[in-house]
């Protein structure tokens, strides 16, 4: 075999064949539901009818044989009734007080499947019912005060300079309220587990998830066991986008409860679609209020934005997503004075969570809206207006980050409009619209995200991955974070087969499993490849560290002498294991207190270019075109990285155009694929992606992370191009064919 | 009609080549007879009313969504799942382009993916951009943007080129 130390022989930069695509490919990849066991029942979740109220009775009707069923309510729990996360607040089961619609209340199992679904329709509630809210404004102004003292979660300020003393000097002062919607995640595989539990065994859970340890804290306290009789099991998972962040730490504990009082027989849990959407999480609701003052030569003097998001009855990651987005919420602008009011509020509706981008999509949208406006006011093209204020290496963020790395927002955007013939088209369009029933219009949008956990989060988390190499010298990663379709497994096997110089076939991921897996952190945050991706690095450099000090490996070997070392590795000390854990880079300051410092180790930055075309006799909003431009550091996979950026887009195009939750006293009305519309393949646009790379110093081979990233830029670079092709300033997602028809018609 | 009140009927089909037959009550969804009984579990539910595709296989020739076929209605049907593409350990072509352009991410969606494209170049063997759109857009995807889909229905049908 060849010596593999040269970079022409290097994997990361490679497109090499996913891990696991041929079992993909194949069907042969087993999912959750794919899984069954001796013995096994299923579980049904009877759920509140109302939004809010309390319980006065729980009725079995007649005609169906209760004694078969497994009955769980709330006073069978064996540990603590609240699903643990960062607060203690959301209960399994609701023991008295209802606070939102499809709050589970009753668990069920039995054998027979469609006797099940007929008993979970036999349960009802007698219910006082309490006055409900339902929009944030509602609960701002305390109409009904529904969770602690005020209906708030949490609230952030981020000051830098003073705002304060900006509106007497300004030569322009331009506000505006911007608004997203819901958004549901909609990975095809819905939620689903198999748990075995009992006293003597512990509890065993298997299942569709991105963070199995959240599983196991969770179950930790829902039985009150020790940490060893909680094993978590993540089973190949059918898309996640944040929707199985939070979520699986509940649908694990009702079948692992249906199943600890049933004696430890297995129990399936697995939501259809409907109960899936209407129940689930979704993307937070947002609003934002912008008020800028900018100077005569188009130079940000100041911002004040205030940005709220509805988190709905329970606490959940409400504080998390928040802070994402009220770090994104001034975007990648040199501005000396910022004063953010961030707050996350309770509604009576089910609990929103995680969706790639985790707040930042809200915020950026209101803000990349709002420049478009401003630049308009002050009378630059909205490409000037941001030419003027981007920030550069040496300048601070709103949170008073000094950025360290080379950024070159005016490169990306003169490159991104290279790509579009975007001036050419800007003034042709204007022009050829005129008396045109189609309307054609192009926008941008200018933004960064950061990768990994906000702040000190990473140092929280202190992420550990460990790497094991047999007698065959084959080397077992092992991490908790998770494969969903990202690529998880390629990319670690990339990152190792690079550290240790071998082939990338002799590198396997180990399944994730609580029980011989370390706490790698969630997978979530743009943070696999980034930082458990380095973790990777540095415990792969372990094993071969290990080696060459006890002089079984040479500085200069083959896959072959890789091979001779591991075995006599192992014939003389053992299995050879190495552990890795997270520390961080140097100079990273964070003040939680002030919300001031290095909020992110990195960034990815970008350019988004969309062309639309807007009916004006159907009133149908199209994207034609986009153009996706990044500057992400090291590319680790080529084919998996643009894969990454396109699905992001997808889902933002859906986000933007398509996809609206309809609510009706708290409860998602169109809970079905019919009706609730994502973007089909006859729907999107050629996307186009190109990567700049400026590799960042702590990720593997030079990576940063880009999963959120493409999520952020789509909203307000297609409705920047609406406004272009009509005139009319949108302001809100999604924007539908009914709200342009209104708009377009008032202004006819 | 409620599934558990109703007989059980005896239906005769092929499944893969091999002929198989199964029990089962008359309006039972082909989806839950492949997976539960036959253990083909490769055809996966996605929304169980027709609109996502992950459950798609071929009958006779023509792409379905198993989830709304009763079982009764195969009685002598030929039936393709994902599990009948491959020739043993070899891919077929559309599978191989899947897993050398990324068309497969999570890969749910994934079987339901193949089997429409499979289709459409059985029908359609030089596919244009709008037939390759319009041949998939019954089968929904949320991981690719569809973009490594489409690059892999081309990739495929370069290949079949090749070898024809």
């Amino acid at each position: 075999m060849s010596n593999q130390t040269d970079t022409q022989t290097k994997i990361v930069g490679k497109p090499v064949p996913r891990k696991e695509g041929r079992a993909k490919v194949t069907g042969a990849a087993r999912y959750i539901d794919d899984l069954r066991m001796d013995g096994m029942l299923y579980g049904a979740t009877v759920r509140s009818a109302v939004p809010r109220g309390r319980i006065r009775e729980i009725k079995f009707g007649a005609g169906l044989p209760w004694d078969e069923f497994v009955v769980v309510t709330a006073a069978d729990i064996p540990g603590e009734n609240c699903v643990a996360l960062i607060l203690l607040d959301q209960p399994y089961l609701v023991a008295k007080f209802i606070n939102h619609a499809e709050e589970p209340i009753l668990l069920l199992a039995h054998a027979d499947k469609h006797l099940l679904e007929k008993a979970r329709r036999a349960v009802t509630f007698d219910v006082e019912p309490l006055s409900p809210i339902f929009t944030l404004e509602e609960s701002l102004a305390k109409k009904e005060i529904i969770w602690g003292e005020d209906n708030i979660f949490k609230s952030y300020q981020v000051n830098k300079g003073n705002v304060d003393e900006v509106w007497a000097q300004a030569d322009f002062i331009i506000e505006g309220e911007y608004r997203t919607g819901a958004q549901e995640q909609l990975y095809i595989e819905p939620n689903g587990v198999i748990a075995v539990a009992n006293a003597d065994a512990g509890v065993t859970v298997w299942g569709s998830m991105q963070c199995p340890y959240y599983v196991h804290k969770a179950l930790l306290k829902l039985f009150a066991l020790p940490e060893e009789k909680i094993r978590v099991i993540q089973t190949e998972t059918g898309g996640g986008f944040g929707g199985k962040e939070e979520y699986p730490s509940m649908i694990a504990g009702h079948a692992a409860l249906l199943s600890w009082k049933a004696g430890g027989r297995p129990v399936k849990i697995i939501y259809d679609r409907a109960e899936d959407m209407v129940a689930t999480t979704k993307r937070h609701p947002s609003r934002t209020r912008h008020r800028t003052a900018v100077n005569k030569d188009g130079k940000l003097l100041g911002m004040e934005i205030e940005f709220v998001i509805d988190g709905g009855a329970y606490a959940t990651l409400s504080s998390v997503v928040l802070s994402r987005g009220t770090i994104h919420a001034a975007g990648p602008y040199n501005c000396p004075n910022v004063r953010i009011n961030a707050h996350a509020v309770a509604t009576n509706v089910p609990p929103h969570g995680a969706f790639r981008g985790f707040g930042a999509p809200q915020s950026i949208f209101a803000l990349e809206r709002h420049l478009d406006k401003v630049a308009q006011v002050v009378g630059l093209s909205p490409a000037e207006f941001r030419r003027r204020n981007f920030i550069h290496e040496g300048e601070t963020t709103a949170t008073g980050q000094v950025i360290r790395e080379p950024v070159d927002m005016e490169g990306l955007l003169a490159r991104a409009f290279e790509l579009t013939d975007y001036q050419a088209k800007r003034e042709r369009f204007a022009r050829a619209n005129e008396g045109r029933s189609l309307k054609r219009g192009i926008g941008f949008a200018s933004f960064m995200h950061g990768a990994g956990f906000t702040g000190s989060g990473e140092v929280y988390l202190q992420s550990i991955v460990g790497a094991e190499a047999g007698a065959d010298g084959r080397v077992r990663l092992l991490a908790a974070s998770t494969e969903i379709g990202q690529g998880t497994n390629t990319i670690f096997a990339q990152i190792a087969a690079d550290a240790l110089q071998i082939d990338f076939d002799l590198i396997e991921v180990a399944q994730p499993d609580t029980s011989n897996v370390p706490n790698s952190g969630p997978t979530v945050a743009s943070r696999t490849t980034m930082i458990v991706g380095k973790l990777v690095e540095s415990a792969a450099l372990g094993l071969k560290q290990t080696l060459q000090n006890s002089g079984l490996l040479k500085a200069n070997y083959t896959t072959d002498d890789w091979r001779a070392a591991c075995r006599r590795h192992v014939e003389q000390f053992g299995l050879l294991k190495s552990f890795s854990q997270y520390k961080p880079p140097p100079g990273i300051n964070w003040d939680e207190g002030k919300y001031q410092g290095d909020a992110y180790g990195a960034y990815a930055w970008a350019v988004y270019v969309a062309e639309v075309t807007v009916d004006m006799l159907t009133y149908e909003a199209r994207v034609e075109d986009f153009v996706a431009l990044q500057e992400v550091g090291k590319v680790v996979h080529p084919v998996l990285a643009a894969g990454q950026i396109e699905g992001g887009v997808a889902q933002a195009i859906g986000f933007t155009l398509y996809e609206n939750v309809v609510w009706s006293e708290g409860r998602m009305l169109n809970n079905q694929m019919t009706n609730y519309i994502i973007p089909t393949s006859a729907d999107i646009p050629p996307i186009r992606v190109y990567f700049e790379e400026q590799p960042y110093a702590y990720g593997p081979a030079g990576a940063k992370g880009i999963g959120e990233l493409p999520m952020d830029g789509g909203a307000p670079a297609i409705l920047n191009a609406i406004e272009h092709a009509t005139g009319v300033a949108f302001n809100h997602v999604p924007l539908l064919p009914e709200a342009l028809m209104q708009a377009l018609n008032q202004t006819a | 009609m409620s599934t558990e009140t109703t007989s059980k009927v005896n239906v005769t089909c092929t499944v893969n080549g091999q002929s198989c037959m199964l029990t089962a009550h008359p309006l039972a969804r082909l989806l839950d007879v492949l997976r539960e009984q036959l253990r083909l579990t490769g055809t996966k539910e996605g929304c169980g009313e027709g609109e996502c595709g992950a459950c798609s296989v071929l009958v006779d020739g023509v792409l379905v969504n198993s989830c709304l076929v009763p079982v009764l209605q195969v009685a002598g049907a030929e039936i393709k799942t994902i599990e009948g593409i491959a020739d043993g350990v070899q891919l077929h072509a559309v599978q191989q382009a899947f897993i050398e352009t990324g068309g497969a991410q999570c890969g749910i969606c994934t079987p339901g993916m193949v089997l429409a494209a499979v289709n459409l170049l059985a029908q359609t063997p030089q596919p244009t951009e709008a037939d390759i759109r319009n041949g998939l857009a019954g089968n929904l995807c949320r991981c690719t943007g569809y973009m490594k889909i489409f690059d892999a229905v081309v990739r495929a049908c370069q290949r079949a080129d090749i070898k024809s």
